[in-house]
């Protein structure tokens, strides 16, 4: 089938010249959304036939002379494929409606398939050439993305640190694969794999592969780009970034980790636990502060790939202490989770473009009331904020129970270091899940309930159709596999087996479809048989009252303890919501203060509170590299304005230099 | 097959039933102690008859969710409050959710709560909701470590066998355990609104965080989300009675009935003289004392390497 899944890849690039021509024309929006639709549910139904089948590869004369072009469909790379094919279908369908909005669709239309066809290059490739080619193709494509909206304030400085930091994961990917090669310089994957690095090897490539695919990622501390180029792209493409890229980028560390580099050792399974716990739970804490609603979900995106680091950490950690069952079950709880995300994500992301279609605003302390309003809309972003907040019976709370089931486990290895380390990451999964629940609590709450506090909130009007086709296919998948994991933990199993040894036991047969990840003694849960009790006793209660209690409602002004205020201005703003967890835990994280300054009695001017907030991670890390970049710039600016003669000499020194090394070297 | 549907019944009809007889239990201690009479045991069942039969009266801007927020609020909690063995072990749908599912289960019904208090978008409804989550993002965290904890000594998250362990000799008296015990009743404390962090009693308070959630609720509604909370706190001396005091269930369903109601008795009792015995915090104090029941069950977590076998 991979023959297939290349072919889809041709034509979602020829449809990208399609729409290069065809940008400015009423049709070309149809033509490159319609047609990404085709070929990705195409490549969608490709990876779900091959995800069990025996892995392929094939090879094609182009890329490097010696090594070729290789591709490889694996069950690693089906479900990765398959996930890809989901979330662009999805962004596909919402463009479709979304797309009528672009101002300039010039600057979108010819990206959007190139950008697909990335994503789907970096899953086939089973070279390091063609995996780092595909990878800077991902991180271009989405770049002009980003860039669409280049004259919007921020949306530049999004551009220039997001290519900043791709090219710093692009160069730290290349000294992996570098490092991997080693000296024979086989560069295909299949000669890596042949190769068996030592140990020190293995773990400085794994680390830099969490460098790299950790950047991509959104991993703290080199999230910074995320929050800020995720939200600048038009919604559909955020959707995208944020729901699949990430995943892809978790692809790539998970094929180099648990496929290229040979068995782990412990301690780099502390590493990536550790930068797991912290990424979860800082992520979730940064977008608590937010009250721009798509960077809120920016940054909610870090949180989330926190947690499928944990659950890749425990795996490495029981695949190095050889208990393949266990490392199964981490793994396991990792891709269900990156499958959860990528379509919660993508409806939440789908949810905040309708809202800013309807409304023109991302601010939520701008936004209100919007249930009433769009009540479509509505619901399918509370189904989003319900499952991303790890809430049964939604996916969310699957993909962490199982982690929890794998936290369970680690009495059974022998490091201390890892005995300390999982229950640790334990406590900030579960701060990190609560967390969440206040965090969505707050943007659905502010953006959705209450009463508008903009003109622009109140005339909000519906979306278009296809969006919400998109967005009710997307809330289905989330109710659906929060019931029937089972059958995704079956579609698993090959990937498991083919990484770890061996796979979760069969759910299929199980009684009433519950799930049962060891042993039933152990633990079981059964998302169907707790949907179904609490629809039907709600509902039951519900009519039974309403048949033999009383059904009469009388409307009349909000009580609010007897002093309603009609003025929208006195509801609980975004920012006023946080305050509480502000002060818990942002006096430490972002040495949060707030100045209260009060008129004297007897002044009738208005009492103000200012709250400030510094990002440690941009001012302690980030800044002083630019601060030492700018003064060395600053320093060779000099260089710039020199005579044809003085270059010459420079070259020659160059050049004179080089040789003596070289002498010398040898 | 017959036996087990119908304990499973009986299990789901006597938490309903003896829910709000706790309550009125605690309210009846708590008037005593404070040299009053006091209403009567079944003065809640009384209130909720008669909120039951009034009509609601609904804010204009309310939508659909704050309407239907109360039945899946109730429905939720019933459902967890069914899971926890009370006088049986081994119910016939104990396995459909663990200790955390039961723990998420209560986190749905807190989400949808919280939301429905921000629906109308009065102050109060936002200042409820967002010291409800604060308490609850240390609350949950406390929680689950509880888990891990007990669930590391008893082999499983099943309560069923969690019960089953804990009242064999293996067992054994246990640090982690009595960590684990003092700060699940923190836990406890704080997510049933109770002194000293949040005050069941009070209305029109700046301090009040669960009472500010369901101001605007009347009627059926509020009759709903009234019985939620009794079913919540009954779910709560539930876990704790079956995981730590686990009496009572070998010896067939009449002895384990009475076990219930004692031990039921006995938590109430405590509960009412605690609350008396104490003040309210300052809501900014809360989350001191809730860290220190994270860090205790934290601590419990670690001690079962330290302590090895123990």
């Amino acid at each position: 089938m991979i023959i297939p899944a290349l072919f889809c890849i041709a034509a979602l690039l020829c449809l990208s010249v399609a729409g290069a021509f065809f940008a400015t024309t009423p049709s070309g929006r149809t033509i490159v959304y319609g047609g990404s639709l085709l070929v990705s549910i195409a490549s969608l139904l490709i990876a779900l036939l091959s995800i069990g089948a025996a892995p392929e590869t094939v090879t094609l004369p182009i890329g490097l002379p010696w090594t070729g072009a290789n591709f490889n469909l694996d069950p690693l790379a089906a479900f990765f494929l398959a996930v890809v094919g989901l979330g662009s279908a999805g962004a596909s369908l919402y463009a479709l409606g979304y797309g009528r909005h672009e101002h300039e669709p010039q600057r979108v239309l010819p990206f959007y398939p190139l950008f697909l066809a990335g994503l789907n290059l970096v899953v086939l490739a089973a070279d390091a050439f063609s995996f780092l080619f595909a990878w800077e193709l991902m991180s271009l494509a989405s770049w002009a993305l980003v860039m669409s909206h280049h004259r919007e304030s921020g949306n530049a400085h999004a551009g220039y640190v997001y290519i900043v930091m791709a090219s710093f994961s692009g160069l730290v990917l290349l000294l992996c694969f570098g490092l991997l090669a080693g000296t024979t310089g086989g560069y295909a994957f299949s000669a890596i794999r042949a190769g068996h690095p030592s140990s020190g090897v293995a773990a400085l490539a794994l680390l830099l592969a969490l460098i790299g695919a950790g950047s991509k990622a959104g991993v703290v501390p080199l999230h910074v780009w995320l929050p800020l180029a995720h939200p600048a792209a038009p919604s559909h493409v955020s959707a995208l970034m944020s729901g699949v890229m990430t995943k892809v980028a978790v692809y790539g560390f998970i094929r180099i980790a648990f496929d290229l580099v040979g068995a782990p050792t412990w301690w780099s399974a502390v590493i990536v636990l550790a930068v797991g716990g912290i990424t979860a739970v800082l992520g979730v804490l940064y977008a608590l502060m937010e009250h721009d609603l798509k960077r809120l979900l920016a940054y909610h995106t870090v949180e989330n790939i926190g947690i499928i680091f944990i659950g890749l950490g425990l795996a490495l950690a029981f695949a190095a202490n050889q208990l393949p069952a266990a490392a199964a079950l981490a793994l396991t709880a990792a891709l269900f989770h990156v499958f959860n995300h990528s379509v919660f994500k993508s409806l939440l992301f789908f949810g905040s473009g309708a809202v800013l279609t309807a409304t023109g605003e991302r601010d939520m302390d701008h936004l209100g009331g919007l249930i009433h309003r769009m009540p479509k809309t509505a619901l399918t972003f509370l189904i989003g904020c319900m499952a991303i907040s790890a809430l049964p019976p939604l996916n969310g709370f699957v993909s962490e129970w199982l982690t929890f089931q794998a936290i369970l486990l680690h009495p059974d290895l022998p490091q201390w270091g890892l005995k300390i380390m999982i229950p640790a990451d334990g406590a900030l999964l579960a701060l990190s899940a609560a967390l969440a629940a206040a965090c969505f609590v707050k943007a659905f709450g502010v953006t959705f309930l209450g009463r508008p506090r903009t003109r622009a909130a109140g005339q909000a009007r519906e979306v278009d159709r296809f969006s919400l086709y998109a967005m009710f296919g997307f809330a289905a998948l989330c109710l659906l596999a929060g019931i029937f994991p089972g059958v995704m933990i079956d579609l698993l199993g090959p990937v498991t087996q083919a990484l770890t040894g061996t796979h979760l036991p069969t759910q299929l047969g199980l009684e009433w479809l519950s799930i049962v990840p060891i042993a039933s003694a152990r633990s079981s849960y059964n998302g169907l048989l707790l949907f179904v009790f609490v629809a039907g006793s709600a509902s039951i209660t519900a009519l039974v009252i309403h048949r033999y209690a009383s059904r009469s409602v009388r409307r009349a002004p909000a009580w609010d303890c007897g002093f309603p205020d009609p003025r929208p201005i006195t509801q609980y703003t975004g920012a006023s919501f946080a305050q509480p967890i502000r002060r818990v835990f942002g006096t430490v994280v972002f040495r949060a203060h707030e100045i209260v300054t009060m008129p004297p009695p007897g002044d009738i001017g208005p009492a103000r509170i200012e709250k400030h907030l510094s990002d440690l991670i941009w001012d302690g890390i980030y800044a002083p590299i630019a601060d030492v970049v700018w003064r060395l710039s600053l320093a060779l600016n000099a260089l710039q304005f020199l005579t044809i003669r003085r270059y010459l000499t420079f070259v020659f020194a160059a050049l004179v230099i080089l040789l003596l090394v070289l002498a010398l070297w040898q | 097959m017959i036996q087990d549907l119908l304990v499973q019944g009986t299990q789901m009809a006597l938490v309903l039933l003896l829910a709000p007889l706790l309550t009125g239990l605690v309210r009846k201690v708590k008037a005593r102690l404070q040299r009053r009479r006091g209403p009567s045991l079944i003065q809640p069942y009384r209130d909720l008859n008669r909120l039951l039969g009034k009509e609601v009266v609904l804010s204009e801007n309310a939508s659909w969710l704050f309407r239907t927020a109360p039945y899946v609020i109730f429905a939720v909690t019933w459902v967890a409050a069914a899971l926890v063995p009370t006088f049986a072990t081994g119910l016939l749908f104990s396995w459909s959710g663990d200790l955390i599912a039961i723990t998420a289960l209560l986190g749905s019904a807190r989400f949808v709560q919280a939301l429905a208090a921000m629906d109308i978008g009065t102050s109060f409804g936002g200042i409820g909701a967002s010291r409800e989550v604060m308490i609850a993002s240390l609350a949950e965290p406390a929680m689950l470590m509880i888990v891990l904890s007990v669930a590391l000594i008893a082999g499983s998250t099943q309560l069923s066998t969690i019960a089953d362990y804990m009242a064999s000799s293996a067992a054994g008296l246990r640090m982690s355990l009595a960590l684990g015990l003092v700060a699940f009743i923190v836990v406890a404390l704080a997510e049933n609104a109770r002194i000293p962090v949040d005050n069941p009693a009070t209305h029109l308070e700046l301090t009040m965080v669960h009472e500010a959630m369901v101001l605007e609720y009347s009627g059926r509604h509020l009759a709903m989300i009234e019985l939620a909370a009794s079913l919540k706190l009954l779910l709560y001396v539930s876990v704790i009675a079956c995981i730590f005091f686990p009496f009572g269930f070998g010896g067939g369903y009449a002895i384990g009935l009475l076990c219930y109601l004692v031990k039921l008795g006995v938590a109430g009792v405590l509960l009412g003289v605690f609350e008396m015995s104490i003040a309210k915090m300052r809501v900014f104090r809360v989350p001191n004392f809730l860290g220190a029941a994270l860090m205790l069950s934290l601590l419990g977590v670690l001690l079962l390497f330290v302590s090895g076998g123990m």
